[in-house]
């Protein structure tokens, strides 16, 4: 069995291969366009330090930017999405099921608390995704739809990908 | 000083999260005017050999459409020729009369990376600087205008989608030559917006849409697509016009690339006159 960093290394190539090459291809309902990597720094074990937490977000975004042609705006709202990460975990979880756990999972925080956990934190990195792609409030509505249409389809990649990750991560 | 080093220390994770943000969008509104983002687009080498590669297989996919396509190109070229033409004027013109002088060049690229579900929108070329590429080169296909080049590296080049919010181009409608401004305001990616059509204007559904022939980048007469509905906007005293696109962007295999000899001429001359622009 791999050590536990090599299995991160291993899912952060594949989440941004699956994520470039697939998912940025797919075309659904015209403007949907579902942001799995963020399951990367969604699963990142409790106990990482805040530092590390921010620079994986931000080089994961970069290497996303980097091959989308986006500037540094996945950069910007990843790292907004890793500082978000301990307040909401702290508010949603708690203390009591956050102690118990290692990492985020299904198991460990158990299924609501992980989809209210993974919705919050998709939402904020979405908002934050999309106005900076647009860059002016002009097209604010159409931004909002966009903004709840496409969190609602990563949370479901997302959650997905828990699932099948369970038993890979939490061993 | 001391306290100042211990506070720094105490938020760390804020500072940090300060210190990367604030770069990412310095980056980010540095890319507004888009000239100086050289190393970020995936006009480096490792994101376009990617690309490249991938492109090399799912080209496979298309190979029939891109068949079909240049079948019509060589049809319509074919009717083109001299040889369907007699000379009914019967002025001479010696070789290399100044008359006649060329204005557009093309050349064509496979278009290997795009997208249409984002609201700017980007399609990577695999020609650069090597082939002659150059930004502000406009690209178009049998269907219509698809893009104008920003960024060239050596062997590829990004160029900006008709689907970006920062493209305008300067439109006309066929039958009456009025100007508009063409646009792209989201969400379907069949369909444009062409505003500042005065309302005095006659439009049926199904109005050809050509391109103008008043920027650098276009020749005149591409066909764009064809009017579908139009109405005045509230608080605006022109009509918005919805144009139905000729293009399918989610499936452009190559385009072909359209130079400008005389656009720095142009370029020039109208800056000389207005230096504000």
């Amino acid at each position: 069995m791999l050590r536990l960093h090599w299995r991160y290394a291993l899912l952060f190539i594949v989440l941004v291969l699956i994520q470039v090459l697939i998912l940025n291809n797919i075309l659904l309902g015209g403007y949907m366009n579902p942001q799995l990597y963020v399951l990367f720094v969604l699963m990142l074990p409790l106990n990482i330090p805040g530092w590390l937490l921010l620079l994986l977000s931000f080089v994961l975004g970069f290497v996303i930017d980097v091959f989308s042609e986006s500037m540094a705006i996945h950069a910007a709202s990843t790292v907004f999405l890793a500082f978000c990460r301990p307040a909401v975990i702290r508010i949603v979880v708690g203390t009591i099921h956050g102690e118990a756990a290692k990492i985020p999972s299904l198991s460990g925080f158990g299924n609501f608390s992980l989809i209210i956990y993974s919705l919050i934190l998709i939402l904020l990195h979405h908002s934050a995704l999309f106005f900076l792609e647009i860059f002016r409030f002009t097209e604010f509505m159409q931004t909002v739809s966009r903004i709840i249409v496409s969190s609602g389809l990563t949370l479901v990649f997302v959650v997905l990908g828990f699932a099948l990750l369970e038993r890979s991560f939490t061993r | 000083m001391q306290n100042l080093i211990r506070f720094i220390q105490r938020h760390q994770f804020f500072f940090l999260f300060l210190l990367l943000v604030t770069g990412a969008v310095l980056l980010t509104a540095s890319h507004q005017q888009y000239q100086q983002t050289f190393f970020l687009r995936s006009t480096n080498a490792i994101a376009g050999r990617v690309y490249n590669t991938v492109n090399q297989f799912t080209g496979y996919l298309v190979l029939n459409k891109v068949n079909r396509q240049l079948l019509e190109d060589n049809t319509r070229l074919l009717g083109r020729q001299r040889e369907n033409f007699i000379v009914s004027d019967e002025t001479v013109f010696m070789a290399g009369d100044t008359l006649y002088q060329r204005r557009f060049t093309y050349m064509h690229a496979d278009v290997i990376n795009n997208s249409v579900t984002r609201r700017n929108n980007y399609l990577t070329l695999n020609k650069g600087l090597a082939h002659g590429m150059a930004p502000d080169m406009g690209l178009i296909t049998s269907a219509g205008i698809a893009g104008i080049v920003v960024n060239v590296s050596e062997h590829f080049s990004v160029a900006m989608s008709l689907l970006h919010s920062d493209m305008l181009v300067s439109a006309k409608i066929l039958k009456n030559d009025h100007i508009g401004t063409l646009s792209w305001e989201g969400n379907n990616y069949r369909k444009a917006h062409m505003s500042y059509i005065p309302p005095h204007v006659e439009l049926e559904p199904g109005d050809t849409i050509v391109t103008s022939g008043y920027s650098t980048v276009f020749p005149e007469n591409i066909f764009i697509g064809t009017i579908e509905d139009w109405k005045i906007r509230r608080g605006e005293t022109f009509y918005t016009a919805t144009i139905d696109l000729a293009m399918d962007f989610n499936t452009i295999p190559y385009v072909y690339v359209v130079k400008n000899l005389m656009k720095e001429e142009q370029d020039e001359l109208e800056l000389s006159v207005l230096p504000d622009l």
